[in-house]
């Protein structure tokens, strides 16, 4: 058991507002990035297991963190870990895509990868989760 | 005859619905769908626990399911394969077990179950003699199985190697050779020389021998077993050979090497290949298209190629996880099978 923190000093944003959107919306046209945000955007309050800061103000996941190609019906979830050897990055890959999976309809094909260079695991050419 | 020159499509015949979740695997009998005045008969499994058989009627000659194979798996049926007889089915699982039925006619009779993997079992295959059977699991195993009479089968070999799951097994089709292929990116030959039932790891075909550079996912090999094909999630058909003369002749085992890779034909993890006995490549993709590759016969210093012969775009609605050419040579039918929960068969024909 490592006695200090292992992360000691993270990089913190400020919360940002958002408005409410329902549901509904994503069976009918086509998705957008923000759809995807919103779907998402419950995790953006899980807290860092270190510090009293959520994912969100720790920069893990944002809306330029979402691609959508609607053609392909593709959407790509890039996400940051605050550390390269997080233990929590293969948990919350999981997580994100077990969610999207119970709001987006079956045709969608989604990719979630951590951002180049933000962890250990992206070297071995297989998805982080 | 050319098929790149002839204008070719693939019609979709039809689309067995039955199964309630995602169908992996589909497998042709070789005898009934091969021999005349016989009724192809197709298998397929599901992550329903449950594995169907489909049965083309000769009066409509529209495809039923004959018998539902349930109760038996308690978990995702992965993989099925008939024997070269035709009478026995295997069928691995998700459970851990690779269940043995028997074709009784009316029904089926589950008369073995192999136990000894420690988690799910994700292939199964018979020799050409039907004299041994593999299979392989999440636990990175190979193991070998002795088919006895009387319905007995005993545990031959238990092969380490691999350092992840391991993907398919497949026999070559003329020799007593095992093919494996696994999440650790290579593919392993095991062979028996002094053929007295001690495997061993002959070849491991990895990145440095231009292998695949991600989870490599199904091995095919074309009729004369000169050849095979192997599909990965690094998005390339990978085709390989051996001087397997030298190896029927006894003087040893003649290694394979890699003889063309195609690229930039799959922007998806290509899941299931197969090789027709006419020389068609079919792959099965996760962008939920099939598509078929011939040998494009052109003579060049850098070996032989490949060109795509034709793209089925949204085949099925979801990732395709196996593609299968019927061993009928009367007609050019294929069976896929999605993670849409559909099992369909197409008919590779001119175009009017």
């Amino acid at each position: 058991m490592t006695l200090g923190l292992v992360n000691a000093n993270p990089v913190v944003q400020a919360k940002k507002e958002r408005i409410a959107r329902t549901l509904n919306q994503y069976k009918d046209d086509g998705l957008d990035p923000l759809d995807i945000y919103d779907i998402l955007s419950s995790f953006l309050n899980i807290r860092d297991p270190e510090h009293p800061y959520s994912l969100e103000q720790l920069s893990v996941l944002s809306e330029d963190s979402i691609t959508l190609d609607d053609n392909l019906n593709r959407i790509l979830i890039t996400f940051t870990p605050t550390i390269q050897h997080c233990s929590m990055a293969t948990i919350i890959g999981l997580c994100l895509r077990a969610k999207l999976k119970e709001c987006l309809p079956l045709h969608y094909k989604v990719d979630i990868r951590v951002s180049p260079g933000s962890h250990a695991d992206e070297a071995s050419g297989k998805e982080v989760i | 005859m050319d098929l790149m020159e002839k204008n070719l499509e693939l019609l979709e015949v039809q689309k067995l619905e039955g199964h309630t979740d995602r169908v992996w695997n589909v497998s042709w009998n070789p005898v009934s769908s091969h021999a005349h005045g016989t009724l192809p008969i197709l298998a397929s499994c599901s992550g329903d626990n449950t594995v169907r058989i489909w049965e083309q009627s000769s009066l409509s000659r529209s495809w039923t399911c004959k018998t539902v194979l349930e109760e038996t798996h308690t978990r995702t049926v992965r993989s099925c394969a008939w024997s070269p007889s035709g009478k026995l089915l295997a069928t691995a699982s998700f459970d851990g077990t690779t269940a043995i039925w028997e074709d009784l006619g009316d029904e089926f009779d589950c008369i073995s179950t192999l136990e000894g993997h420690e988690n799910e079992v994700k292939s199964v295959s018979w020799n050409a003699a039907g004299s041994y059977l593999a299979t392989c699991s999440r636990d990175k195993s190979v193991w070998i199985w002795e088919v006895l009479g009387g319905n007995e089968f005993d545990c031959a070999a238990v092969l380490n190697g691999h350092t992840q799951d391991v993907k398919m097994v497949q026999w070559h089709p003329t020799m007593d050779v095992l093919f494996s292929c696994s999440y650790d990116n290579t593919i392993k030959v095991w062979w028996s020389e002094d053929d007295d039932g001690d495997f061993q790891c002959v070849q491991t075909l990895d990145e440095s021998s231009n292998g695949h550079s991600s989870t490599v996912w199904a091995i095919s090999f074309n009729a004369t077993g000169d050849k095979m094909v192997t599909c990965s999630d690094d998005l390339t058909l990978k085709i390989w050979m051996a001087d397997i003369s030298m190896m029927h002749s006894g003087e040893g085992y003649a290694p394979w090497t890699h003889l063309c890779t195609l690229s930039g034909y799959h922007d998806r993890t290509i899941f299931s290949t197969h090789w027709s006995s006419d020389d068609i490549i079919a792959s099965g993709a996760g962008d939920d298209a099939i598509r078929l590759f011939v040998d494009s016969k052109h003579d060049s210093a850098n070996g032989p190629s490949y060109n795509l012969l034709l793209k089925k775009e949204k085949a099925h609605e979801m990732d395709i996880n196996s593609v299968q050419w019927s061993p009928s040579k009367e007609n050019r039918l294929l069976a896929s099978a999605s993670d849409d929960g559909m099992v369909k068969i197409w008919q590779l024909e001119t175009k009017l």
